[in-house]
């Protein structure tokens, strides 16, 4: 009788226990029970990886031209085979996927302090300020993405180095697609400025800039992480679709996007699979994975959508 | 009890109320509307009325939380209204406010530790430290919560702990004069009694002025030194304590006192309804607000605003007819 009834108060207290559990704790119990995000996890980790690890990987430089080597099928010496110039080609997939992988990163990144500081201020001050600012995101959002960066980087291209093209790249990226990210912010300041914890900053007499960075943003951070995820496939989406317009990265750089481009000549497309399957493959499997992860972050983080 | 430590004259806050396509303002919310008061240093004044009467308001327009629409106050002698940003952040340092909902009132996303050390840091009287560390520790002591809470957060918390912890933060900035915003409604009425031995333990220690505002009369009765009475924005009565429950003046609080349970099932008590609802504060009645409701209404109380008047010493009412 005593035992059990010992045993029931132990279970009770680890119940306790666990309703205590933070935010993120919740989040990763229920990222951890869906599967497919859980795989897209792992072989967007595997990918990073590979592409982080590439030099000890690879015996081949990035740039190194073999001419009597050139346009060899896959083999134990060229795994992935080589292109026109003799350059290993598995080789330039893994350093093409660096720049796919960072550019991605990047100009989520540079969305996020755009959007951050458009979302957190406007959703703070409302008014005038508002106004203006939700107005320019939303002329930048009412244009089609893919005409408006093409323009962009038509325009701005002939003016950056080869070697600097994957920065503009990330710039165009990440400016057209803050609005996005800037009214999600907006939209969920304007809720959390109501609290009363709020009202108790401004009794306490805390400095604007501190309430909207320290208060209301980190209140924000599970949708601004769903939301730069998704992004971020996005952002290696579009950055292969300018680069392999020709208009992002360009030769001798590689990107996946770029690499791709090899599919163009029919003749390539026709008797030398090994230059246009890998990096597009590449390029599915990053998209898919993070998109998977990406949408197991939202369930996690979304209390209403427990299934 | 010494000087007048807060004088609030004549203090209004209407709330536009807009309509229509271009949102034209078509009526103001008359929230706050002709207060006025003093609190004496180390008194606590009890606000009470029904919901949605405009204690809040009167509360949270005193710390400027809601800008006032017009009127006069004076913390120690300076105009609070006309502060300037600076000003108003010394101020901010005497007046501090305890919330109703302590759910929503404290940041979920940061520590216990984080919320009561940052005001102390951001005006400047520590910096990151053990000293910090110490004083942080020594507020969650004063208000019953340990020192291991500190790395805590606000979810872990029951309701009553996280008043405590609202509490220690308005305590922070050394205040004398705090606005508790019904601060025990939310709560069990066991934790009730201790949330409110506390903060009467804080007045003791500290000096504390308090303006206390709640719908609970026995709350209230418990807490106060002197009573408010408000209805619809106005204030209708304010005297001692003692004078209030004993005598009450006007019929607004007779009818309120004479709603108080009594926990003895077999006492006869005479309860007063009144007839109707509370009108609008858009478009309250005119003359005295009360008349639509009050069973000795004249013709006088529909036309003539009632002054709040001098009845007896420190007993004003704002009624024709109290006498």
């Amino acid at each position: 009788m005593k035992s059990e009834a010992i045993k029931k108060a132990d279970a009770q207290k680890k119940n306790e226990e666990q309703e205590v559990v933070g935010l993120w704790e919740m989040v990763w119990a229920n990222f951890k029970k869906n599967k497919l995000a859980v795989f897209g996890l792992i072989a967007i980790s595997i990918l990073i990886l590979l592409v982080i690890l590439a030099p000890i990987i690879t015996p081949y430089e990035r740039d190194a031209v073999d001419l009597l080597n050139a346009e060899q099928p896959p083999s134990m010496s060229h795994w992935l085979g080589t292109d026109e110039l003799g350059r290993d080609y598995f080789t330039r997939i893994l350093y093409g996927g660096r720049i796919s992988l960072k550019v991605g990163l990047f100009s989520v990144g540079v969305s996020l302090v755009l959007g951050i500081l458009f979302g957190g201020v406007s959703g703070f001050y409302g008014g005038w300020i508002d106004n203006i600012l939700m107005r320019i995101a939303e002329i930048i959002y009412s244009f089609p993405f893919l005409p408006l960066a093409i323009t962009l980087s038509a325009i701005l291209g002939t003016k950056v180095s080869t070697e600097n093209k994957m920065y503009m790249v990330m710039v165009i990226i990440g400016v057209l697609r803050f609005p996005g990210l800037a009214r999600m912010i907006r939209g969920q300041i304007l809720t959390l400025r109501e609290q009363e914890f709020m009202q108790a900053a401004t009794a306490l007499g805390l400095s604007d800039s501190r309430k909207i960075f320290r208060h209301l943003i980190p209140n924000t951070f599970a949708y601004i992480i769903v939301n730069a995820t998704l992004g971020v496939a996005g952002a290696i989406m579009s950055e292969s679709a300018l680069s392999f317009l020709g208009l992002g990265v360009v030769p001798p750089i590689p990107t996946w996007g770029n690499m791709v481009t090899y599919a163009t000549r029919s003749y390539v497309l026709k008797n030398m699979p090994w230059l246009w399957i890998p990096p597009g493959f590449c390029i599915f499997i990053a998209v898919m994975s993070i998109n998977l992860m990406g949408d197991g972050l939202r369930d996690a983080v979304d209390p209403k959508s427990n299934r | 009890m010494g000087q007048a430590l807060l004088e609030v004259k004549n203090l209004k806050k209407y709330f536009p109320v807009t309509g229509g396509f271009f949102k034209k303002t078509v009526g103001y919310i008359k929230a706050t509307d002709d207060v006025s008061f003093k609190i004496k240093e180390g008194e606590t004044l009890g606000l009470v009325g029904e919901s949605g009467c405009g204690k809040s308001t009167t509360g949270r327009a005193i710390l400027r939380l809601h800008e006032p629409t017009s009127g006069e106050i004076y913390y120690k002698g300076k105009d609070v209204i006309n502060a300037s940003k600076n000003e108003m952040k010394e101020l901010r340092r005497e007046m501090q406010i305890v919330f109703q909902d302590p759910y929503s009132s404290l940041n979920p996303r940061m520590t216990v530790g984080q919320i009561i050390s940052e005001p102390i840091v951001q005006h400047g009287f520590m910096k990151k430290g053990k000293e910090l560390e110490d004083r942080v520790c020594q507020l969650l002591e004063k208000c019953g919560l340990a020192r291991y809470h500190i790395n805590r957060y606000p979810h872990q918390f029951s309701g009553g702990q996280r008043q405590r912890i609202g509490i220690a933060r308005a305590l922070t900035l050394n205040p004398s004069f705090i606005v508790a915003d019904e601060p025990v409604s939310a709560l069990d009425v066991s934790i009730q009694s201790q949330v409110l031995n506390l903060m009467m333990d804080l007045q003791e220690e500290l000096g504390l002025s308090y303006l206390f505002i709640s719908h609970d009369l026995s709350v209230v009765r418990h807490i106060s030194n002197r009573v408010g009475v408000m209805y619809l924005g106005s204030l209708v009565e304010l005297s001692s304590k003692k004078e209030l429950f004993q005598d009450p003046k006007h019929p607004y609080t007779r009818a309120l006192l004479s709603a108080i349970p009594v926990a003895n099932p077999k006492t006869k008590k005479k309860q007063i309804i009144l007839k109707g609802d509370i009108p609008s504060n858009v478009n309250p009645p005119s003359g005295c607000k009360f008349h639509t409701r009050c069973p000795y209404a004249e013709d006088i109380c529909k036309e003539q605003v009632p002054e709040f008047r001098k009845l007896g010493d420190e007993h004003f009412v704002a009624c024709h007819l109290a006498k």
